[in-house]
């Protein structure tokens, strides 16, 4: 995982949007991660027969290469289906500026490479203006320094050091967890109720 | 030492070590599962050549996807995710309450059902509700499928501290208003979204004064203002509702010890008056576009921003409204009574009450999914079946959360409009285009004898 991302940007923004509307539940009956592209966003892409939105803006040709949103308050909030994230990563999506996320959404998204980054509404504001516009919707983001340059200015952005070291160092959590088993251990011989329930079968 | 509040004094319990960065591994008493959000979890497990660390402390239901009229998923894609989930729990000898299962149903009315919730106890689930536990004083709080790997994996969680909030909601309420419209009104009130990156704590004397299934529903909707967290005191009816249940032997806890001191402070505090509240019912398509039944909707001229307008315009045009039309008097073509936010005996009881000698309105389908097979069986016993088939519902034999979020066949048409006892009212949420309108059971109830949206008020007048 690069600390810099640089492409074009989008702007998307509709305030609210709730998984359910990033990855519609038809989409969800699988055991896999895969082939989830086609069916982030389905219902702003395409048409119920299957045509193309073209009030879309990653329908656009301008923007159909676009791999970071600048969205409303509020955006990745509802259900936990780790799916959403899945399927922008899969659409091509590396990074997404907003003013607040839905929290599960927040946290799924770092596991996957997908950055979110957290700006002021008048910032966000500016770069929707920007992502909204050909001659400044190539945007660079800084992951290290917390840097979006867009339109030849630089602004500041949010983000926590668990995000951003998960982002730049791409390490698997579950097994830098596993390396502290003996203090999980000592938790649980400390904690004799942490660990009395045995769910009956 | 210096004062805590309840969360700090839940995440202080189960904290394992702090984390380069400022985060802290915390330690995850209960886990659930459900077939949709766990399979890439026990796939991710496998591919990494690890095993669960405690199975004992897991639980796995189907409910998402099956049917609710026969037992089986409605399609081969969703029998697929149930028998992966009935392999996955029998390779790694974790409890399964599959179709069939007397202890079955939706993960948030079977775990405090089974005596699985405790005050004090840190709970996960691949599902955003899981808020709902804070109504027994415990820190439930939804994960996504990678985390679920992590804590099948570890029994622990890589955990960042959030902001508190206290919501405080006091005094009487007038009849009619219940748990539900409590909630709307602090979603209302604060906002969507308005507690993300917060533990909402609810407390004063309208709160304590809901029985638990009223505190489960408070607890569960708070998801929908964003709280990662939401949290009741426990108290004498906490620890009551914990006895006599098929796991209470596993818990020991004290009840005194799940409360904010009384000098803790919070980052936010909100007070709404108990007084204010009346039966609301959302218009749009985000929770907090909610009004009370007896208001019209918006109009452009009252948004503030640009922005605001532009949103209202899409909301009233995916829910084919207009500015200004009055919320009562919209006719619907469904009702449901179901979801984890209410479905459980309480509200079955009350939705009866209402539809107990009347009829609902000719052409409008309503449904009844009972949260779990063993409040269907109790609700079968007090007979409350009869009265809902009586009036025209569809009694439903098997539980789930059906059309909540529509992944079974129970789903309402482009354009049909959902009297709905549910939590979300997204686009899209209970079928391509359908409308919903959240509401109270007792007011679905309602709106389902009169054909269109209603005052609960005017029926138990009637009747009284
Ligand atoms: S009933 Fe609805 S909100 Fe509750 S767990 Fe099921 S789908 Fe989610």
């Amino acid at each position: 995982m690069a600390t810099i991302i640089s492409g074009k940007a989008a702007a998307f923004a509709q305030p609210n949007v709730d998984t359910d509307v990033i990855m519609p539940k038809r989409f969800l009956k699988t055991i896999t991660r895969e082939g989830l592209a086609d069916g982030t966003f389905a219902d702003l892409r395409f048409t119920e027969s299957g045509e193309k939105r073209p009030e879309f803006v990653l329908n656009s040709a301008d923007w159909r290469d676009a791999s970071i949103l600048v969205v409303g308050d509020n955006f990745g909030c509802g259900s936990s289906r780790e799916h959403a994230v899945w399927g922008l990563r899969q659409l091509g999506v590396d990074a997404i500026i907003g003013t607040d996320f839905g929290g599960i959404f927040y946290d799924n998204a770092r596991k996957n490479g997908l950055a979110l980054l957290i700006v002021s509404k008048a910032v966000r504001n500016k770069l929707l203006a920007f992502a909204g516009d050909l001659e400044t919707l190539q945007f660079n983001i800084d992951i290290a320094a917390k840097t979006i340059k867009a339109a030849t200015q630089i602004f500041e952005f949010e983000m926590g050091q668990t995000c951003q070291t998960a982002l730049i160092e791409g390490k698997d959590e579950t097994f830098d967890t596993l390396k502290l088993a003996h203090k999980i251990r000592a938790f649980e011989s400390a904690n004799p109720n942490a660990t009395r329930l045995i769910v009956n079968k | 030492m210096t004062a805590r509040t309840l969360y700090d004094k839940l995440v202080d319990a189960h904290k394992v070590c702090d984390l380069p960065g400022g985060d802290l591994l915390v330690y995850v008493d209960f886990h659930i599962m459900n077939e949709y959000t766990s399979p890439q979890a026990f796939s991710g497990l496998e591919a990494k050549g690890l095993k669960v660390w405690r199975p004992g402390a897991h639980l796995s239901v189907v409910d998402h996807v099956n049917g609710t009229r026969r037992r089986e998923g409605p399609d081969e894609a969703s029998k697929l995710l149930i028998s992966n989930l009935t392999k996955n729990c029998d390779k790694h000898d974790i409890a399964l309450y599959g179709l069939g299962d007397p202890r079955q149903g939706i993960e948030h009315v079977v775990v405090p059902e089974q005596g699985l919730v405790a005050p004090g106890m840190l709970i996960a689930c691949g599902d955003s509700h899981t808020t709902t536990y804070g109504a027994y004083g415990a820190l439930g709080f939804g994960i996504g499928t990678s985390e679920v790997e992590h804590v099948l994996a570890s029994q622990t969680l890589r955990y960042q501290r959030l902001k508190s909030m206290r919501v405080i909601v006091d005094g009487g309420t007038a009849p009619g208003v219940t748990a539900k419209d409590i909630i709307m009104q602090v979603i209302k009130t604060v906002g969507a979204g308005a507690a993300n990156g917060y533990a909402v704590e609810f407390a004063g004397s309208t709160i304590t004064a809901q029985d638990m299934a009223g505190r489960m529903t408070i607890c569960n909707m708070a998801v929908e203002l964003g709280a990662r967290a939401a949290l009741i005191a426990a108290d004498a009816l906490t620890e009551a509702a914990c006895r006599n249940k098929a796991h209470s032997g596993s818990h020991r806890f004290s009840v005194s010890d799940w409360t904010s001191d009384a000098d803790a402070s919070f980052d936010r505090e909100v007070v709404i008056n108990g007084a204010d509240i009346s039966p609301l019912v959302s218009w749009g398509t985000s929770p907090d576009q909610t009004l009370p039944i007896g208001s019209n909707l918006p109009s452009e001229v009252d948004m503030a921003t640009p922005a605001a307008k532009q949103a209202l315009t899409r909301s009233l045009g995916y829910m084919g409204l207009h500015e200004g039309q009055p919320l009562k008097g919209l006719q619907i073509d469904m009702a449901f009574i179901g979801s984890c936010t209410n479905s459980r005996i309480e509200d079955l009881r009350a939705a009866a009450k209402i539809l107990a000698g009347r009829k609902i309105a000719d052409g409008v389908t309503a449904l009844i999914v009972p949260g779990s097979t063993a409040t269907r069986i109790r609700a079968e016993a007090e007979g409350l079946d009869k009265i809902f088939s009586t009036a025209g519902f569809e009694w439903r034999p098997e539980s789930g959360c059906s059309m909540c979020l529509a992944m079974n066949d129970d789903v309402a048409m482009d354009g049909e409009r959902v009297a709905s006892s549910t939590n979300r009212n997204f686009e899209g949420r209970q079928g391509r285009g359908a409308r919903t309108h959240l509401m109270s059971p007792a007011m679905v109830a309602a709106a389902a004898i009169a054909g269109h949206i209603t005052d609960v008020r005017d029926f138990a007048e009637k009747e009284g």
